[in-house]
């Protein structure tokens, strides 16, 4: 028995589907931020596993998760300071509360 | 690859990245959801070591181990209030959440086991440092000089834009 690829893929759709959920029921700001890497994340794996057993004499896969890799840290980073400067603003930062930005 | 320690490590790989995604998005405290976060992470990195692809997961380590949940492990300290885990969802929310997740996911896992993907076959060479460091500094086809210095601004007006916006005033 040996591991096919589809196994891989199968991992990442439950960690892309968790990441889903997350997302949509989480109220707090940074833990929305947690299931979008999460998301990120099973799409990077994704594309390695496509690369390694579709197309293995290429390297497509190999650099777009690298260069997938360096901007989700960009984004991260600025979410993470506008998460920080809301909650300077507001004491807070549930997701309910980002209309008292506007007063 | 396909001995038994190869499969054996494989499943725990498996089981650890199914398990610590789901518990990162159902626990109720959120340095805990970080902590899980990162044990997704290192899985997934083993999975690239796994596959032979060395430098990708050395690249997985550093930038999202290293770098990624340290900051958002600073910022949740900072940012934490007593009343941040009081706050309960309506069961409808949640429900209608679920449904989607699991709803998805059925769709996509049914897709994929039923298509043909083409011959798939596992090639376990590791990819030489040589190869991808010529492959990123070259300017022909296949080779990746220009988004490597795109990359490079972006990372520059990120450092910038979050030192504005951070900034106190």
């Amino acid at each position: 028995m040996e591991i096919h690829m589809e196994y891989y893929l199968v991992i990442s759709t439950i960690m892309f589907f968790a990441g889903i959920y997350g997302f949509i029921t989480r109220r707090n700001l940074l833990a929305i931020l947690i299931s979008i890497e999460l998301i990120l994340n099973s799409v990077d794996m994704n594309f390695v596993v496509f690369n390694r057993y579709l197309f293995p004499e290429q390297m497509e896969g190999l650099f777009f998760s690298l260069f997938a890799i360096g901007i989700s840290a960009c984004e991260t980073a600025v979410a993470i300071a506008i998460i920080i400067n809301i909650y300077r603003n507001i004491r807070n930062i549930q997701a309910k509360n980002l209309n008292q930005l506007k007063d | 690859m396909n001995s038994a320690p190869q499969e054996a490590v494989f499943y725990i790989l498996a089981a650890t990245i199914v398990v610590f995604s789901v518990m990162t998005v159902t626990t109720r405290r959120i340095l805990r959801s970080a902590t899980y976060l990162l044990f997704v992470l290192f899985a997934t990195a083993g999975i690239y070591f796994q596959l032979n692809y060395s430098f990708l997961g050395a690249v997985q380590l550093m930038i999202y181990a290293g770098g990624i949940i340290i900051l958002y492990v600073f910022s949740i300290l900072l940012t934490s209030t007593d009343k941040d885990k009081a706050t309960r969802l309506k069961n409808s929310k949640v429900m209608a959440g679920l449904l989607t997740a699991l709803a998805g996911a059925v769709l996509c896992v049914f897709i994929t086991l039923t298509h043909n993907f083409g011959p798939s076959h596992y090639i376990g060479d590791e990819v030489p440092m040589k190869v991808i460091g010529t492959a990123l500094m070259g300017t022909e086809k296949y080779q990746y000089l220009l988004p490597f210095e795109a990359i490079s601004v972006l990372i520059l007006a990120c450092i910038i834009g979050g030192i504005i916006i951070a900034r106190k005033r």
